[in-house]
């Protein structure tokens, strides 16, 4: 009994990154109604990035935190230029396409340089043990750093003009740009911010398990998963899901083989669409 | 009639010339090359009926082809029925499969769809890499034996190809019929504009079922035959995400919409594949590539290759549908 208690506060504190993964999505989805199909090669590339990062400076993995974030921000602009920009505002079958089309070019290149083979950062914090089970510092670590990036997302998107602004696009776009805010520089930075949540969530993750460049594609899934469950729109909501997420695969672990994951989830996702098509918050406004 | 339409003409020419070409000569190579343009046809015909005619982006399209190719081997291999009555029952069961899940997931709009449909892929996936019947993770491995039925292995190639041929032709009349149909007009209604395609009386819930279900027969009977041909099949080959998102690139290059748009992308692409796939310096791009096209085609030309040849020449539209 004991042991599934400690599998489910191993699924909490990975739900966390879950949480942070599925915020990004949730942000850009809400905002300007587009799907970004290239979340989990985002995903991955913060992965790398952490991975890159870490082999240059020796540090504590969760200082390079920062400079991930960064690069992902930059990313986001660029991408949102690339390809969402023109498709922003028409049917979704286009921005679907065409943010799927970027993720298989990061994917093809990634192949390209690191092959499909895994990696893994090699840092450590001490754990805490606790009876006959250990729990690793890094879950701990990465679960805290993902509240706190979650935390202040809240901050910047309730307390700030910028993240006002946004809200407000999300609200309603056309009435946000007779107040004299520029949609499209909302648009930009909302899509910059969202990417660098999904590079950092990678990053994370890359301090927990071995990763793949296709590794990204299953967190990219939960992240659906989350989103779903929370509600669009929903940034914080999307947090409080990803936790319940990990807990449920901390509870179902112990139990069945981890090949079956996908299928409950997947169940879980539809279950969740046809039963709480606003999310299991309900719907509220943000 | 639908044969009074000249494509359907210009369908039976096109199945002839990939029938006749590959016997001049006994050219083996010839055969293997038009086998994977005709797969890749397939598919993209198939999921036109729902991208181009419905508006409902299937992302796990592959998964047909791949439960197709597990039910019909099966049945062929292990139950030892004629490899066209499995590849049939493979059709029908993979069918019915859809029309369930279909009535579930088809209550979701849009983009809901798109990403359960992923979803659908990675739960059949985890399912069957844990199906105990169908060799789970490794997958099922045809001995010689089995293609005895056929006149040995070298006789079962060759009737295996005229099989793919005969269902491509198939798969591009299906097309041609359900766009000449009222069925068809009620699908281009919903993706026009699905409410007020129920205003007009369009049972959008029963047409997206069918539609969805209709789209997975052919891809299923072509997975029998194509695995059947391979010899193997395993979950990794069978469900492969890349192949099901290669068939919307082949689409959007083609021309959504138009029966001949899904088949020239799904010939040109396959083409393109495999010389990428063959030279030594870009095999390692070719999803660069491909993902690249389709975003410029998404970006600036979302007709493809048959919209722009429909602004060139308007009149075509009449002949190449």
């Amino acid at each position: 009994m004991s042991g599934v208690l400690a599998s489910m506060i191993d699924g909490l504190l990975v739900g966390a990154v879950y949480g942070l993964a599925a915020m990004g999505l949730s942000l850009i989805w809400g905002v300007m109604d587009v799907i970004n199909l290239t979340h989990g090669s985002m995903i991955a590339l913060g992965m790398f990035c952490m991975y890159l990062l870490f082999g240059v400076f020796v540090t504590n993995a969760y200082l390079l935190l920062l400079p991930v974030m960064g690069a992902g921000l930059l990313l986001g602009i660029v991408v949102y230029w690339m390809s969402v920009h023109r498709v922003v505002g028409r049917p979704m079958l286009m921005s679907l396409l065409s943010t799927f089309a970027v993720n298989m070019m990061v994917i093809g290149i990634g192949t390209a340089i690191w092959s499909t083979s895994p990696y893994n950062v090699n840092f450590s914090l001490p754990g805490i043990t606790i009876g006959a089970y250990t729990f690793t510092g890094n879950h701990i670590a990465a679960a805290i750093a993902a509240v706190v990036i979650a935390l202040a997302l809240q901050l910047f998107l309730y307390r700030t003009r910028t993240g006002k602004a946004i809200r407000a696009v999300a609200d309603n776009r056309e009435a946000a740009e007779l107040m004299g805010i520029s949609s499209t520089v909302v648009l930009t930075i909302a899509f910059g911010i969202g990417i660098a949540l999904a590079g950092t969530s990678g990053a994370l993750v890359s301090t927990l398990f071995p990763f793949t460049i296709l590794s990204g594609a299953t967190y990219q899934l939960k992240s659906f998963v989350v989103t779903i469950l929370a509600g669009l729109g929903k940034p914080f909501g999307a947090l409080v899901a990803g936790v319940l997420l990990g807990l449920l695969e901390g509870v179902v672990t112990p139990f069945i083989a981890v090949s079956w994951i996908p299928l409950i989830e997947f169940g879980l996702f539809v279950v969740a669409l046809v039963a709480f098509p606003q999310g299991i918050f309900g719907r509220e406004t943000t | 009639m639908i044969c009074r339409r000249p494509f359907f003409w210009i369908i039976l020419i096109i199945a002839a010339l990939f029938i006749y070409a590959p016997l001049h000569g006994n050219n083996v190579s010839l055969r293997e090359d038009l086998i994977l343009i005709a797969i890749a046809i397939i598919l993209a015909s198939n999921l036109n009926l729902m991208i181009g005619y419905t508006g409902y982006v299937n992302f796990g399209h592959i998964v047909f082809y791949g439960l197709g190719g597990y039910v019909g081997l099966y049945m062929a291999t292990v139950r030892g029925w004629p490899l066209v009555v499995a590849a049939l029952v493979a059709g029908l069961a993979v069918s019915l499969f859809a029309l369930l899940f279909g009535l579930a997931i088809l209550r979701l709009r849009g983009a809901y769809f798109a990403l359960a449909t992923i979803g659908v892929l990675q739960a059949v996936q985890a399912f069957v890499s844990n199906f105990d019947l169908w060799g789970r993770s490794t997958g099922m491995y045809l001995s010689f034996d089995a293609y005895q039925p056929l006149g040995g292995a070298m006789r079962a190639l060759w009737v295996t190809y005229y099989l793919i041929i005969v269902v491509m032709a198939l798969s591009m009349i299906l097309s041609l019929a359900i766009k000449n149909s009222k069925f068809g007009l009620g699908l281009f209604a919903i993706r026009e504009d699905e409410d007020a395609a129920i205003v007009l009386g369009v049972n959008t819930t029963v047409y997206k079922a069918i539609v969805y279900s209709v789209s997975a027969f052919l891809p299923a009977v072509a997975g029998t035959f194509m695995f059947y041909k391979n010899g193997m099949i395993d979950p990794s080959i069978a469900f492969e995400f890349m192949m099901s998102l290669e068939g919307i690139v082949m689409l959007m290059l083609g021309g959504q919409g138009a029966v001949m748009g899904a088949a020239l992308g799904g010939g040109l692409y396959e083409k393109l594949r495999s010389s990428l796939l063959t030279s030594p310096k870009l095999s390692n791009f070719h999803l660069v590539i491909s993902g690249g096209l389709l975003l410029l085609v998404v970006l600036f030309a979302p007709g493809g290759l048959i919209g722009w040849f429909y602004r060139v020449v308007p009149r075509a539209r009449k002949v190449i549908e």
